[in-house]
């Protein structure tokens, strides 16, 4: 669906996006990570047409990419929301999917099929002045995805919303890549990413630092450590097999030795006559591997939002 | 460019359906109506009397001055000075004129008047003239001049006719009309250029205030979205004079009909303000039907068609600069006064010019301010209403709208550069010199 090779944009000396190659499949939902002023928005700017690269190519649907055509098939929804405060939301919409290249028969109906899908049907003559942050939000995120667009580009599209409006919202970016569009996912927010998006990008100072599915990912990142929950309080042992990282009255985290098999741990602590309750291998969060690798650069890891709040 | 047309649509509708669209469409004119009105009440019902005293012990005078009604009035006394000089303090005249026994005015001896409160310039021009003219008559009989000499000299009118090479008269009511026309259409043009340009780049702050630029540049080109907006915004300009010509005649047919007296005392007042040269010039040829005949000199069809060129010309050549500086400006606006400076020193020099030029059309600088395409759209108005080609010659006009043209595709071109870099930036102070620098690199 899209393929960057080589891409490059300067500014005034210094490498905003710098070398920057991938491929998004057809109907994936893509991931984009990154700690601020890493270069996505640049980036993003440039997939939209916003920008133009100083360097290398955008192949979008098997061709070159044709900023004045092809932006009808995308919807950006970028980072900081933008709609005219003072109009009212139905003429808004209008407005904004007739820039989009709709007609206003097609416009209509499409504005009526998502306001009523999304409960926003008593909206169409309020101003988005009257609306909560949540709201338009929701608002904002009709106004990308209304003219059908074959490549949907969500800059942090939660911030702001409840729970129920997130997971609204989740559910629709879901139908979209189930329909066939192809979604790329600009965010921080880790425990997003890992629950939803098959596939990712990490960049840091306008270079990739990682690409593949996050099952690799993780693959790639897992430091062998296991977790381990015994029936009964237990002394943690030493063994040449492991090394206890960490432990409570019952459970123990292990770091399992090169060369160690899991069942070679099972059999030590069955041989112990201790019954297990569970097992399991612990992999790292994207967020631990993020932190670990944007760390040892100079960019602030601070910008990172943590997963857990 | 039909996603301009979508975009000037907007523009124009959301300012057009505005409430306050119609409140100062209406609103300015009655305005400017309700403030002339005013002004010249209080000249016509002007209660400000002026009673002079004068003791005139060398009988200058023969005990005869011309009053002016309701405003000056000499009264002849038999006392001194010093009574004089009471009677001033406890107001009984507001200023007295005392000629001793020995004046002689063959000798260059002047009238000394003292008043006890400063005089204005109306009523001390009506005094010198008043006395002036006896001194005059007195001077002339006393060099053996008759009284019917005099009366026949001061009845010769016009002794010089001013003809152009053409062979046309050009009546001094002409040429008053020609100022007056001239000057209010300059005036129109600069605050034209002023109100629309500083809307324009109020359109641009919002758009770039409230991040949706960059949901719009997302659908259409940058340059669709300020050309867009330059153009719905000059729609609604050309509406509101649209707007304001109608009135404007609407209130002139309507006005001697509702007010007949207003209308007869406006020819005998002298106007105020710009006019007031035209005014005089209208007056000592003998009030409105010269007025009217020196209408019918101008060539409005002439004037308004370009007047309507130079107002699109000027305003499609500012307002692209205008929106420049507005993408440029963050939340605070006291940023756009800065960069707003180079762009409004043109207009206030070309204001400068149009004033001269409205005097003397064919001068060098006239003739510069009418070329030069930042200073045009006002200086040529100002040539344009003396006529063609007493004004302004035909070819002058041709290269004049044709630099004009040209310019103003240079500066939207220029515009668009900065625009399309500004208006994605965001928390950085821009100046001059980085949109300068913006232009020169290759998107």
């Amino acid at each position: 669906m899209l393929d960057l090779h080589h891409l490059q944009k300067h500014y005034s000396g210094q490498k905003a996006v710098n070398d920057i190659s991938f491929s998004v499949k057809k109907g994936s939902i893509f991931g984009l990570l990154g700690p601020n002023g890493a270069g996505k928005t640049t980036l993003l700017r440039m997939i939209t047409g916003i920008f133009y690269p100083d360097q290398g190519e955008i192949i979008f649907d098997g061709k070159p990419f044709d900023p004045l055509q092809d932006v009808q098939q995308i919807g950006y929804m970028p980072e900081e929301r933008g709609l005219y405060k003072k109009m009212k939301i139905g003429e808004q919409v209008m407005y904004l999917a007739q820039l989009k290249g709709l007609s206003k028969q097609e416009a209509l109906q499409k504005i009526k099929y998502w306001f009523e899908k999304l409960e926003m049907e008593s909206w169409w003559n309020k101003k988005v002045e009257d609306l909560s942050k949540g709201m338009s939000q929701k608002l904002q995120f009709v106004v990308t995805v209304l003219h059908e667009p074959k490549l949907i580009i969500l800059d942090e599209p939660f911030s702001g919303l409840d729970p129920m409006n997130a997971n609204l919202i989740k559910d629709e970016i879901y139908a979209l890549a189930k329909k066939g569009s192809t979604i790329i996912f600009s965010t921080h927010r880790m425990e997003q990413v890992e629950e939803i998006c098959d596939h990712i990008v990490l960049m840091n100072l306008g270079s990739k630092m990682l690409d593949g599915t996050v099952q690799d990912i993780k693959q790639q990142f897992k430091e062998n450590k296991f977790h381990i929950r015994l029936s009964e309080p237990f002394q943690p042992p030493t063994s040449s097999l492991f090394e206890v990282v960490d432990h409570t009255d019952n459970a123990l985290t292990l770091k399992l030795q090169e060369g160690t098999l899991s069942n070679d741990v099972l059999q030590y602590f069955i041989s112990q006559s201790q019954t297990i309750e569970s097992f399991h291998e612990i992999l790292p969060t994207l967020n631990d591997i993020f932190i670990r690798l944007v760390e040892g650069t100079q960019a602030t890891a601070r910008a990172f939002q943590s997963a857990n709040n | 460019m039909n996603k301009i047309l979508l975009i000037a649509r907007r523009e124009f509708l959301t300012r057009v359906q505005k409430k306050t669209f119609l409140l100062t469409t209406i609103g300015v004119p009655l305005l400017i109506a309700t403030f002339y009105a005013a002004l010249i009440y209080f000249q016509i019902k002007s209660t400000d009397h002026f009673s002079i005293a004068v003791l005139d012990q060398a009988n200058v005078f023969s005990g005869k001055l011309e009053n002016k009604k309701n405003e000056i009035t000499f009264k002849f006394v038999q006392s001194d000075t010093t009574t004089l000089k009471k009677q001033l303090d406890n107001h009984t005249y507001e200023a007295y004129i005392y000629i001793p026994a020995d004046f002689n005015i063959t000798r260059g001896d002047s009238v000394e008047l003292r008043s006890g409160k400063t005089l204005g310039m109306l009523t001390r021009e009506d005094i010198e003239r008043t006395i002036g003219k006896v001194l005059e008559e007195k001077r002339l009989l006393m060099l053996n001049v008759s009284k019917a000499q005099i009366d026949s000299i001061q009845h010769q009118k016009d002794p010089i006719k001013f003809t152009s090479a053409t062979g046309q008269k050009e009546t001094d009511s002409k040429v008053g009309i020609s100022y007056l026309v001239g000057m209010i259409a300059g005036f129109l043009i600069y605050i034209i250029l002023f109100v629309y340009g500083s809307m324009v780049m109020r359109g641009v702050m919002e758009e770039k205030v409230s991040r949706i630029a960059e949901v719009i540049v997302s659908s259409v080109k940058p340059f669709q979205l300020m050309m867009g907006k330059i153009t719905g915004i000059g729609m609604v300009g050309l509406v509101q004079f649209l707007i304001w010509f109608v009135l404007v005649f609407g209130i002139q047919f309507a006005l001697p009909l509702i007010f007949p007296e207003l209308a007869a005392n406006v020819q005998q007042q002298p106007m105020p303000s710009a006019g007031a040269q035209a005014a005089n010039a209208v007056q000592s040829s003998g009030g409105l039907t010269h007025l009217m005949e020196g209408l019918q000199t101008i060539n409005f069809p002439l004037i308004i068609g370009c007047f309507i060129f130079y107002f699109l010309g000027g305003y499609f050549l500012y307002s692209s600069l205008f929106a420049a500086v507005g993408s440029a400006v963050n939340e605070d606006p006291q940023d756009a006064q800065s960069l707003l400076f180079p762009i409004m020193m043109p207009i206030i020099f070309a204001i400068v010019i149009m004033t001269k030029a409205v005097n003397d059309p064919n001068s060098t600088l006239a003739i510069f301010g009418s070329l030069f395409p930042f200073t045009s759209p006002i200086v040529m108005m100002a040539r344009i209403a003396h006529g063609i080609p007493e004004g302004v010659t035909v070819v002058q006009l041709i290269i004049s709208m044709l630099l004009l043209i040209i310019t103003f595709l240079g500066t939207t071109w220029l515009a668009a550069k900065i625009y399309r870099t500004g208006i994605l930036l965001y928390g950085k102070k821009i100046t001059w010199k980085e949109m300068i620098k913006w232009t020169f690199r290759k998107s």
